[in-house]
């Protein structure tokens, strides 16, 4: 009993030690797609800081309902939300991170970057009017590649996410009839193949079939060692799905053109630019219900945008280009105040 | 002898306080004993009906949106907001008939092996195997279903069966190809592993209540065993098999994980077997998360209301069967 005791006591002193270190905790969720990324820049923040980070990858969709429903300091979400929503709840919505859509083949013989598909192809495909490899249209475009005449099985996302909303949206840019039979959303009615659960579950699924096509991001075709192809971009150049091309996308788009930097990274222009880049937004509250809070998630932000692009270097993820991060840390210090409008960010800092 | 009649008075008058003391206590954890387990009981009436209520308030947006085109409607389109619920009432219906259709005949099988004809030292093995069998996860059997039965039926059986029936009237549309390795089929045979220790067990056990009187009769006027197990014991506790198999196909219905890995998640009805299709509950387990609109969740939470219906049916006729077999063994 007595060891009992002063087990129980240490144990209440060791509690009360590390408890002011544990008193922030930035609360946050959304989207599955960044998660790997500010996982690591959480782990990295709490080791510099000691202030911790609580995020749920529940899916973007799930991250608009919590911050609507004020559960979370802030949302994450692949799909951005329109400006006249963002004002209706009065949130703000920023892009954290950026990453790269590629599509991946299971042709036998075909290494990455052997098949070269152009935007109104790839609709083609995944309309299911293109049904074998042979076909002329990919065969024009690969002049000296051996196609087989295998059918092809195309494979799509089951669950909703945010790269399928990327991927629709790129096809309906580039293909009338894609905009008009299926158009984009986080999922959309499939005209033709089979779903898989993730990322990891359409990875999966391809390298399992044979003839196979579907779309993943950059850092799971890497890590499962996929066929990827390269693109046409809008200039007409063939790209190969690298940092450089998403960068040269990111750095070309126009973010001042939508608000909430609500801008789709699809079909880029520049010769460089890798067609189907895709950004994931943060939502916040202007006045948020806990300002304290607000100000250390915004501190946390800063410091990803600040110290995180190596991070994001080695798990294949893009980060934001510096005359984003200094207009979006204008919109911070302009927008995100307390209940007695002062300014959160300015006083986070 | 006057001081212990009136230490014993004393000790009366002591004891009868006391012992109604006593009764009151225990007259008094008798209530709240019986309070007790009465509200347990209540509790699951009223998770019950919580869940019912819940479920039709939330899909009443959608049953309002859509009405009966819901039940029949084939498109899903989370673009134009258009759902119906054919494709996964379908695809729900039809896996589940492919496994029971594997899982009764070998379950009964095996279950007339153990009780009849299986030597003594082989029969605790086999059981414990089977109940092994039903204790493994659904998602053990999802991830081996997609990365070890799906390549093979992919290679072996489907192209078997596509070139076999190409050439027959109505088996060729109902396998035809491209051999996907994944579709409604191995999700049916997936299902059919996992339903086949319910109806195996359960058989087992009301086998083993065919009173061996009976058999022994029947052997004794010169039945083969075949004869004794179609004519004695199949009828004897044929109620007490369908109870178990409708338990099976209550577990089929709702199977999730599982058939959400090998069953190619497309939201159409296709004649083919070997197509990819969706059930109800992989519908909502892949959709749910990212279901951004009211329209969207409601017909999500709608597509739950309906399986909870099927199953309930389902259920509610399991449970008679098995009440009328007690009854009657009573």
């Amino acid at each position: 009993m007595k060891l009992f005791h002063s087990l129980m006591a240490a144990g209440f002193i060791a509690a009360a030690a590390s408890g002011p270190a544990l008193a922030i905790d930035i609360s946050g969720a959304g989207a599955t797609f960044p998660y790997p990324i500010y996982a690591k820049w959480a782990d990295a923040y709490k080791k510099e800081t000691g202030n911790g980070l609580n995020y749920q990858s529940i899916g973007s969709g799930g991250g608009i309902k919590q911050i609507k429903a004020k559960t979370v300091t802030f949302g994450a979400s692949d799909a951005p939300l329109l400006g006249k929503e963002l004002d209706e709840s009065g949130l703000i919505q920023f892009p954290m991170v950026m990453g790269g859509i590629v599509p991946v083949v299971n042709i036998e013989g075909m290494k990455s970057g052997d098949l070269v598909i152009d935007g109104p192809t790839l609709a083609k495909i995944f309309l299911g009017e293109i049904k074998t490899w042979n076909d002329p249209a990919i065969a024009k475009l690969n002049p000296s590649a051996k196609l087989p005449s295998q059918s092809i099985a195309v494979v799509h996302r089951s669950d909703g996410s945010g790269t399928t909303y990327n991927f629709a949206y790129y096809l309906a840019e580039v293909s009338p009839d894609w905009k008009w039979k299926v158009g984009f959303n986080t999922s959309v009615e499939w005209p033709v193949g089979i779903g898989a659960k993730g990322n990891e579950g359409v990875a999966n699924n391809v390298a399992q079939t044979k003839g196979s096509i579907g779309y993943v991001e950059y850092a799971y075709a890497k890590q499962n060692k996929l066929t990827y192809t390269k693109m046409v971009n809008k200039a007409g150049k063939t790209v190969e799905p690298t940092s450089a091309t998403f960068q040269a996308a990111a750095a070309n788009a126009n973010w001042d053109s939508a608000p909430g930097y609500g801008v789709i990274l699809a079909n880029q222009p520049g010769v460089e630019s890798w067609p189907m880049t895709a950004a994931t937004w943060i939502l916040m509250y202007k006045k948020p219900q806990d300002p304290a809070a607000a100000a250390e998630a915004l501190k946390f932000f800063a410091w990803s945008y600040e110290n995180g692009a190596k991070m994001a270097e080695e798990l294949d993820y893009i980060a934001m280009p510096k005359n984003v991060v200094d207009s979006v840390k204008k919109t911070w210090a302009g927008e995100v105040k307390d209940a007695s409008g002062k300014p959160l960010y300015a006083m986070a800092r | 002898m006057v001081d212990v009649a009136l230490q014993s008075d004393l000790v009366e008058a002591y004891g009868v306080a006391a012992r109604a003391k006593a009764f009151n206590r225990l007259r008094g954890i008798d209530v709240f004993f019986v309070v007790l387990i009465r509200a347990a009981a209540l509790a699951v009436l009223v998770i019950l009906g919580g869940v019912i209520i819940s479920l039709i308030d939330g899909s009443l947006p959608a049953l309002r949106a859509f009405g009966f085109n819901f039940l029949v409607g084939e498109r899903w389109n989370p673009v134009t907001d258009r759902f119906g619920a054919l494709a996964p009432i379908y695809g729900t219906l039809v896996t589940s008939f492919i496994a029971m259709l594997i899982a009764v005949p070998v379950g009964l099988l095996i279950a007339v092996f153990l009780t009849e004809l299986c030597p003594m030292w082989l029969r605790r093995p086999i059981g414990i195997a089977i109940e092994l069998l039903a204790g493994i996860p659904s998602i053990i059997y999802g991830i081996w279903g997609l990365f070890v039965f799906a390549p093979f039926l992919q290679e072996t059986l489907q192209p078997s069966l596509i070139a076999v029936f190409g050439n027959i009237p109505v088996l060729s549309a109902l396998f035809a190809g491209p051999p996907y390795g994944i579709g409604i089929l191995t999700a049916g045979l997936i299902l059919a592993i996992m339903v086949l220790p319910f109806v195996t067990s359960i058989s087992r056990d009301v086998f083993d209540a065919v009173p061996t009187v009976l058999k022994e009769a029947a052997y004794g006027i010169g039945c083969t065993t075949w004869e004794v197990v179609r004519s004695v014991v199949l009828p004897y506790a044929r109620l007490g098999v369908i109870g178990g198999v409708m338990l099976g196909l209550g577990r089929a219905l709702g199977e999730t994980m599982a058939v959400t890995f090998v069953i190619g998640n497309a939201h159409r009805v296709s004649s083919s077997l070997l197509a990819p299709g969706t059930t109800i509950s992989a519908t909502i387990a892949n959709e749910f998360t990212e279901a951004v609109g009211d329209l969207y969740s409601s017909s999500l939470i709608a597509l739950g209301l309906i399986l909870f219906v099927i199953t309930f049916i389902v259920l509610a006729i399991a449970r008679y069967m098995l009440l009328r077999l007690e009854r009657r063994i009573a």
